[in-house]
């Protein structure tokens, strides 16, 4: 409670994306709410902190015991910070079956890192994670929130080079079979990008 | 009277039939073909319009003569299970969108939210006014933040242009959604754990009966779909239940996605008449195998195996001939698996997700799957099983299969389960041995 009192409100000054959060649900499913909340923290703070926890309860009525325990159900909201570039290696059968092992290998010699970890300049982190739902332009590795599907040996160096420079390329959408029209090159895709930090 | 009986036309089973044409994915890929614009241009809403004008009933009974059953796995008719809604009493009701897709093999919904994400809010709106719902909730899993930003826009666009909100499109019936973010919970999938998760709880998954028609969202009446099947609704309104009756048999009618991944020379999304065969879709569609292959998952990883041989390869893609093999549609998702890829291994990868995933509510579950199937993988892969070993994984998949409360652990045992039926010489190999038969190979392209 010491750091509520010190650190300021995440909340304070956002009146309306509050308001807006809480009138998407029912007067009576307030608690709806901890989940986009969540969410919010985490885009802007890289993690979601006991304090921020605590806020969450208060303002849905909750203790933080509650909210902790929803958040910690969930594998892709974060306790500790990660690094500015979070590079989530999809590990699951059809990956697999297309190189994501050798991927995350090649990645853990290349950055020094176990999954798991945050380099100490806080610029990379890698972890392994299941199916992210891109099972025919695999492998794919999720940077961030940006998927970039079909990831060579060559691409994934570029890629990796980009990051190193805080230039993050768009993401790497691929199109197979009936939609196989985006498909070609490496094809940019307008706007939208959810690639940086 | 014999000629007043009317034949049904020959049914289309095969992408080969030049009547077939690719609907759903029509746009799926196309650029730009997001924007309600371009959906607008494309005949988007219309069959809004005609299902508003009709009675409610009518949607439903269209629904359910067309034959429609859910595609998000279980298969269970779309109609009937609108139809299982109490009567209109003045309480809250809910339509749910399940694009929580995360069945390992499975992108097919991710497509379609987003470059066709209109396709998906009008089979929302259209199950919402079948079902008496005037609240849509669209539950999508926390990765796909792409089509979550999709969406997001497609739905304010709605909104603007009274697609969405009081009085759409002057027919006197409301309806708005509500898109909701999860988090990285396969168990979401599960019917009634997404249910709590959206209402902030932990996601494990409730005890049925009640079934969500009565008992749902906030114990109001709630019907859930996943996002194929609704997205599936607009066209059976527009082009009339027989036109989606055609394609396919007797027990599997319409159309249904088929994800081919893994070891195939044309992976991607293809979609194809029900009761399509097996070899037509990996070989003329997927392009064959890379090399020889020696198994194919039908469904996603929950579904039982099949061995890649002319008995497996011969079988319809439908409900009732996969199951009579063992299997399972599920989600469409096939992955073929390679002859050099040792099987223990990849089972244990199959395994090891789903330890990941279980939630921890029962037993069996949370020992079975989350601790020891995983533990005995991976020491028989580090070389120090024995042949007991490989006896007690079988006895714990067998006694995994419908001890647990929900169906996680049953998804789990099956692939593993029918891997140890057809190679259980290579469990046994590397049980005896300590090195798998087939070591591992690089497979990531330079």
């Amino acid at each position: 409670m010491i750091e509520l009192e010190t650190v300021p409100r995440f909340f304070a000054g956002k009146g309306e994306l509050l308001e807006e959060i809480l009138g998407r649900y029912p007067d009576y499913g307030r608690r709806s709410a901890v989940m986009p909340m969540l969410w919010e923290v985490q885009r802007a703070e890289r993690h979601v902190s006991e304090a921020r926890v605590a806020e969450i309860a208060e303002i849905v009525g909750l203790h933080a015991t509650e909210v902790k325990g929803v958040m910690s159900f969930y594998s892709t909201y974060h306790g500790e910070p990660v690094g500015r570039w979070h590079l989530q290696v999809c590990s699951t059968l059809s990956c697999k079956l297309r190189g994501s092992d050798e991927m995350c290998d090649h990645l853990e010699r290349t950055l020094g890192l176990v999954p798991g970890e945050t380099d100490a300049e806080g610029r990379f982190s890698l972890q392994k994670v299941e199916c992210l739902g891109s099972c025919t332009t695999a492998p794919v590795l999720q940077v961030n929130d940006s998927y970039y599907e079909e990831v060579s040996r060559e691409r994934l160096e570029q890629l990796l080079e980009a990051l190193k420079r805080d230039e993050p390329p768009k993401p790497w959408k691929a199109r197979r079979g009936d939609n196989a029209q985006l498909g070609a090159a490496p094809p940019a895709e307008a706007g939208e990008g959810g690639g940086a930090a | 009277m014999t000629d007043a009986v009317i034949e049904r036309a020959e049914p289309i089973t095969s992408r080969h039939d030049p009547r077939f044409e690719v609907t759903l994915y029509k746009y799926v890929g196309v650029d730009g073909a997001h924007t309600l614009d371009a959906y607008l241009e494309h005949g988007g809403y219309q069959a809004a319009r005609k299902a508003l004008a009709q009675s409610p009933g009518d949607v439903v009974g269209t629904v359910k003569s067309s034959g429609l059953r859910g595609r998000g796995g279980a298969g269970f008719p779309a109609g009937v299970k609108w139809s299982f809604m109490p009567p209109v009493d003045g309480r809250q009701r809910f339509i749910v969108c399940n694009a929580d897709e995360s069945e390992p093999g499975s992108c097919k919904d991710r497509y379609l939210m987003e470059d066709d994400p209109h396709q998906l809010l009008e089979g929302v709106l259209i199950a919402g006014y079948a079902i008496g719902a005037s609240k849509g909730v669209l539950y999508i899993r926390g990765e796909y933040h792409h089509a979550y930003q999709r969406l997001t826009r497609a739905i304010a666009e709605a909104r603007q242009r009274c697609y969405l909100g009081a009085n759409v499109l002057d027919s006197g019936f409301d309806f708005d959604v509500v898109l909701h973010r999860g988090a990285g919970a396969y168990i979401c999938g599960e019917e009634t754990a997404l249910m709590n998760s959206f209402e902030g709880l932990r996601a494990t998954p409730r005890l049925k009966p009640p079934f969500p028609a009565q008992a749902g969202i906030y114990g109001l009446p709630t019907t859930i779909n996943n996002v194929t099947t609704l997205a599936s609704v607009p066209h059976i309104i527009t082009r009339g239940p027989d036109w989606f009756a055609t394609m396919g048999t007797e027990d599997s009618k319409g159309i249904h996605h088929v994800q081919i991944s893994g070891a195939v020379n044309r992976p991607g999304v293809y979609e194809v008449p029900m009761g399509i065969g097996y070899r037509e879709i990996i070989f003329d569609l997927g392009g064959g195998p890379i090399g020889q292959a020696k198994a194919f998952i039908p469904g996603g990883t929950s579904c039982p195996l099949f061995p890649f041989d002319d008995e497996h390869l011969d079988l319809p893609m439908e409900y009732a001939s996969v199951a009579r093999a063992g299997s399972m549609l599920g989600t469409g998702g096939l992955i073929v698996i390679p002859e050099d890829q040792c099987i223990v291994d990849a089972m244990y990868n199959v395994a090891r997700f789903y330890a990941h995933e279980s939630c921890g509510k029962c037993t069996p579950c949370r020992e079975g799957v989350g601790t020891w199937l995983p533990r005995m993988f991976k020491k028989l892969l580090a070389g120090k099983g024995t042949p007991d070993d490989v006896d007690l994984m079988e006895d714990v998949v067998a006694n995994l299969r419908g001890t647990a409360f929900c169906p996680l652990a049953d998804a789990c045992a099956w692939p593993v389960q029918t891997s140890l039926k057809y190679f259980r010489h290579e469990y046994e190999h590397l049980a005896q041995h300590g090195t798998p038969l087939h070591p591992r190979k690089d497979r990531w392209q330079a």
